[in-house]
Order: structure tokens, then sequence, then C-alpha cells
């Protein structure tokens, strides 16, 4: 199976609480809470696409699309 | 993503508090079901009162928000009417296991058909942290301000004597573990019961300085381990995890079905 290739970090920015679970539990700590509290991906290039962080979000807020996913 | 196509997404963003672990136990309940590639109008969610339970109102399946206590008693009506439907039970640790205890045991001892989910956070969230029957000695609670001095049940060890054939506990920590137990535990025949260490931050963690919903999740990850490992052996104290009892054993509603046959037997 071919690596999968990062798209984009999807967040919703609505949905988030920056409880910073994600953000703790990153394995390549790839992300960061912004000035109000909201995730954003400050490393992007450092993403494994893992998902970890959208399995352990409590508000689904954060998303990882990947090429393999279309 | 498929999972959004499961939740009410009007009701979003949900209402539990920043980092509460029941919203975990929903991102693993959906993924679950997505593998399970079941159709929407096969599952029936039922909960009764709790922060725990709202859970019901934000997916898209059937759902029933019942009393405290109760869902369990609800779930057998709708599972003995409608016994080809999955009917997922999603619950508080007070809710399943203080005022509603005797369902508990008893849906166990019956061996019926439903997944019941224990979101166990070891408090009562939704009414502002009194202790609970999963709280155990030594917790600080609204109600126990000095400290409880009450032990815990152990979920796993009362589902499986109460009889329940299928038996797991995981955390909000570990969601690949999470979402596979529960995607076995709805494909099980017989009453599932799934434990879910889950964090409150707002009452819990305050009351116990437990430190925030993150500090909680590393406490779940370094104070469980798989059971049977040697780390077990080292280290009595840890929690165990994964899959404690699966066992076939006829179900309630097929015995039911024969009992019918039996009464109409010449009749017509
Ligand atoms: C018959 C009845 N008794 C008491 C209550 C008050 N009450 C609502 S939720 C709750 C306990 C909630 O704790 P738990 O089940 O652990 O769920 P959590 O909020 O922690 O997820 C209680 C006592 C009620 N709603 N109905
Ligand atoms: S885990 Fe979810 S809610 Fe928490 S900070 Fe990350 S994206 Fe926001
Ligand atoms: S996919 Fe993995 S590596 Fe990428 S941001 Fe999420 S947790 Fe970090
Ligand atoms: S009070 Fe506790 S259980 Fe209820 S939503 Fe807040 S963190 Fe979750
Ligand atoms: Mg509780």
């Amino acid at each position: 199976m071919a690596k999968p290739k990062l798209k984009a970090h999807v967040i919703n920015r609505e949905w988030c609480k920056g409880c910073g679970i994600c953000v703790h539990f990153c394995p390549k700590n790839v992300l960061e809470l912004d000035d109000t509290d909201k995730v954003f991906a400050a490393r992007r290039s450092d993403c494994i696409c893992c998902k970890m962080c959208e399995l352990r979000c409590p508000d689904l807020a954060i998303e990882i699309e990947t090429e393999q996913d279309d | 993503m498929a999972i959004k196509d499961f939740i009410r997404e009007r009701f979003f963003p949900h209402i539990w508090c920043p980092g509460c672990g029941h919203g975990i136990v929903l991102n693993s309940l959906l993924r679950a079901i997505e593998k399970l590639g079941m159709s929407k109008n096969e599952i029936v969610v039922i909960s009764g009162i709790g922060c725990s339970s709202r859970i019901s109102g934000y997916v898209d399946f059937h759902t029933l928000h019942t009393i405290h206590g109760r869902a369990l008693a609800f779930a057998t009506g709708v599972k003995m009417s409608l016994p080809e439907l999955n009917v997922i039970v999603p619950m508080g640790d007070g809710d399943a296991l203080a005022i509603g205890g005797n369902h508990f045991i008893h849906a166990a001892r019956r061996n019926i058909d439903l997944t019941a989910i224990v979101m166990n956070n070891r408090i009562y969230g939704m009414t502002g942290g009194q202790y609970s029957p999963l709280s155990g000695y030594g917790i600080l609670a609204t109600t126990a301000p000095y400290m409880n001095i009450d032990y815990a049940f152990d979920t796993v060890e009362l589902a499986t004597a109460a009889g329940a054939s299928f038996v797991a506990r995981s955390t909000t920590y570990h969601v690949q573990q999470l979402t596979k137990i529960l995607r076995q535990a709805i494909l099980h025949e017989g009453f599932s019961v799934v434990e879910v260490l889950s964090q409150c931050p707002t009452y819990f963690g305050r009351k116990n300085r437990a430190g925030s919903a993150v500090d909680m999740m590393e406490y779940f990850k370094n104070h469980t381990t798989p059971i049977g490992s040697k780390a077990k052996k080292d280290h009595p104290d840890l929690i165990e995890r994964g899959v404690f009892v699966e066992k076939e054993m006829s179900e309630y509603c097929s015995e039911y079905d024969k009992i019918i046959e039996k009464a109409m037997k010449g009749r017509t």
C-alpha cells in the first residue's frame, strides 16, 4: 500500500473547543492551538497521516484528508 | 467523511465540555458502525439520563432518550418486539450501575442481545459531581468532600458474574482498540458489556486534581495494560483492557420464540 499523501487538515473551527487532545497526542507534534484556542496545523509537512487526531477528537472537529481517501 | 452521515449535525457543536471523554466514545462508536456497513435503519440507540446519555440525541439512527437508569428496560422492550434490529445502549456509570444496577444485572442474566456501553467517568457529571458506585475508595466528590469510603464495583467482574456473554473494557485513549471492541460487541449475539474509562475533566478531574482532559487520558494510557500482560504481573494495580468474556449462549429473544411456538402448538 502506498503511503497516504496529505491533502489537508480539515478543521471545523465552529466545533473545535480547544481541548488540546489532538495537539498533545500527535506523534509528530504537527498541531497547535492559536490565540483563540482553535487548533491549526503549524508543521503541516511533518504530518504522517496517522489520523490519531481525527480518531481522538471528542468534537469531530478535525479530519485528515489524504489523496487515498478519494 | 462518512461518519458525518451518522450524526445530526444540526445539534453540533455538542453540549459536552471541552475534552469530555464522552465525545471520544461517540467518535469511536460512529467508526465502529461505519466499519460494520449496516444501514442506519438497522440500528437503535437507547439511552437514559446523564451527560453520557445525551449521545442518543447526536446520532442519526433510530433513537430513544428515556429515563435515568431505565435505558435497558426500554431496550429490552424494543429488542423483544423487533429482534432483527441492533440495539445499542450507552449509559453513564451512575445510570448503569447505581439507579440502573438491577436492570443491568438482569439483562445480563437473560443474555438478551443488546450492546451495553458503560461510559465510566466515575462520577455523576450531569448533576454536578456526586460520587457513583464506580468512583471508588479515596475519591473526592461533591457528596464526599472529605473522601469517599465506598469501594467501587468492578464493571467487568460484575457483568461476568451476572452472566453477560461478551464483556470488554477499553479507554478513550485507546481509540483503535475501542472501535474494534465496539464492533465485536455489536456483532456478538447476546448481552454485551463494554466498559469505557472516560474522562470528566469538569467534575472528576477538578475535584480529584487529576488535571486536564489530556492528563486524564495520559492516566488511562499509563495505568492500563492488555489482559494477561507481563506488566500486569509486575504491577498488579494496572487496569486490564481487552475482551474478557466472549461465549456462545442461547439468546433471550430466540428462547422466547421457542416458548411462543410451544404455546401455539395445536392452535392456528
Ligand atoms: C429518577 C431520576 N433520579 C435522579 C435523576 C438526576 N440525575 C440525572 S443524571 C444523574 C446521574 C448522572 O451520572 P452518570 O449516569 O454517571 O452520567 P454522566 O453525567 O456522568 O455521564 C442523576 C442522578 C434523574 N434525572 N432521574
Ligand atoms: S481534539 Fe478536537 S476539539 Fe480538541 S483541540 Fe483538537 S480539534 Fe479541537
Ligand atoms: S494525522 Fe497524525 S501526524 Fe498528522 S496531525 Fe494528525 S495525529 Fe499528527
Ligand atoms: S460535566 Fe463532565 S461528563 Fe458532563 S459534559 Fe462536562 S466533562 Fe463531560
Ligand atoms: Mg458518570
